[in-house]
């Protein structure tokens, strides 16, 4: 079959509008849980430590695509057992695991900025009389977010590579439709060349814009004296 | 049946205990195509790393491209494009070797930054004192540079080793009979997903700790400030 390679740029564009809401909304959605599950770990609560060390554990010490097979394929049947319609849709599905994997990969991140962060900030806070909350939300995380930022760029590529696996369950992503085109055309070439070089593309403008918002956050690094 | 052994949908826990010889053999498999892997990561990240490091920018500057090219591509698509494109151009490989092969790739973009951090980090006086005891370079190299670098770039080496184990799910869609696939297999047949998937999500748990558990000894039993040669 002869196809132009211009005839294969609409399904994959359309496909490509996928990839990147699911990249935006599973970003933001694990650097939520990535913000709750590093504070909760260096939370005194015992409890709630407990809780972000279970989840930051297991998302990262299990596959993304086990994670991704087990809320789409077993999910439901854990459900069905105790009685609940735990059915999800594909988009939910693959949503859900991006975020809590990435998740648990930024909550070391924020951990780990949050400890950077000079003991004599926390007691400069303790002295002006700010309670604990204050502490975290006024002086602690401006000055880590900073520290957090190359990092989450990472992630944030890391991220939009791993969309491409939910073209496993079926989400019409832009490796989807790839797939869909190759097994139509037989072109194999072509089509997976144009689609290394779109997901390349992508990924140089995530770069670029998370370099941005690492710049814009520069001024909140504290001065060094 | 699968790979010789029976399940036993007798009971939860009897079927549970049925099919782990099945995942275990999946598993294997597992560790196979992840050693493989990061071997060939480790070779070929050496390869870009001292192709980066060149003084000449016109094979500098390709080799800059090329790996961030592979940093920057789904593993999944590598590994497509790999299992569809090769064949045309009359190289015909084993999945399991063509997978190998795309972890292989996709990791030493990451390695090459690995060594070449772990380089870096030797500091200047060394390199000075060297020139100074008129080392010729290789035994600069062999002797003095290598060996303060070690511990710096094997638990780093470690840690991603760790990661490639993790990816290698990604090779069941090109039919690799790796631990994912074979819990699928069972699902398909059985039509209970929940055991299976949960089983490989708990040895995969158990796997992750114990090789992170092993960085960490090798991190804290390698000296920081290198290996002693005598």
């Amino acid at each position: 079959m002869d196809v132009h390679w211009t005839e294969y740029l609409p399904p994959l564009l359309e496909g490509a509008w996928v990839t990147i809401r699911l990249t935006v909304f599973s970003t933001l959605l694990g650097a939520i849980l990535a913000f709750a599950a590093g504070v909760g770990r260096l939370s005194r609560n015992a409890a709630l430590r407990a809780v972000s060390v279970a989840y930051i554990e297991v998302f990262r010490g299990t596959s993304l695509l086990v994670q991704l097979f087990w809320l789409y394929f077993a999910l439901p049947l854990a459900g069905q057992a105790v009685g609940l319609d735990l059915r999800i849709p594909p988009v939910i599905a693959g949503i859900l695991a991006l975020s809590l994997n990435i998740g648990a990969y930024g909550a070391e991140v924020v951990r780990g900025a949050i400890q950077s962060v000079h003991t004599g900030q926390h007691e400069a806070a303790l002295a002006l009389n700010f309670t604990p909350r204050q502490t975290l939300a006024r002086v602690t995380i401006p000055q880590a977010i900073p520290e957090m930022m190359p990092s989450f760029g990472n992630l944030a590529v890391q991220n939009l590579k791993d969309t491409a696996l939910v073209s496993l369950i079926s989400l019409g992503d832009m490796t989807f439709r790839a797939e869909q085109i190759r097994n139509f055309t037989q072109d194999s070439v072509t089509v997976y060349s144009m689609l290394l070089a779109m997901y390349f593309g992508m990924a140089l403008v995530l770069t670029a814009m998370m370099r941005g918002i690492e710049h814009s956050v520069g001024r909140w690094r504290p001065v060094r004296s | 049946m699968l790979f010789g052994f029976e399940w036993d949908l007798s009971s939860p826990l009897a079927f549970a205990v049925s099919i782990l010889p099945m995942l275990l053999t999946g598993m294997w498999v597992t560790i196979q195509a992840a050693v493989l892997g990061f071997a060939l990561a480790l070779v070929l990240g050496l390869v870009w790393a001292v192709l980066k490091a060149a003084p000449l920018r016109i094979i500098a500057w390709p080799a800059a491209v090329v790996t961030e090219f592979l940093r920057d591509t789904p593993l999944l698509v590598q590994l497509f494009f790999l299992y569809y494109v090769l064949p045309e151009y009359g190289i015909v490989l084993p999945a399991f070797m063509t997978g190998a092969l795309a972890l292989g790739l996709q990791y030493s973009a990451y390695t090459a930054e690995v060594y070449r951090a772990g380089l870096q980090a030797v500091p200047r006086g060394q390199h000075e004192a060297a020139l100074a005891l008129n080392l010729t370079p290789a035994r600069k190299f062999t002797h003095i540079v290598v060996p303060q670098a070690i511990p710096r770039i094997v638990p780093a080496m470690g840690n991603y080793l760790v990661s490639i184990m993790k990816d290698v799910p990604v090779l069941s869609v090109v039919t690799v009979l790796e631990m994912l696939n074979v819990a699928r297999i069972i699902g398909d047949r059985t039509f209970d997903y929940l055991i299976p998937l949960s089983m490989v999500g708990a040895i995969y748990l158990v796997m992750t700790l114990i090789a992170s558990a092993g960085v960490r000894a090798l991190d804290t039993y390698l000296p920081k400030e290198g290996i002693p040669l005598k």
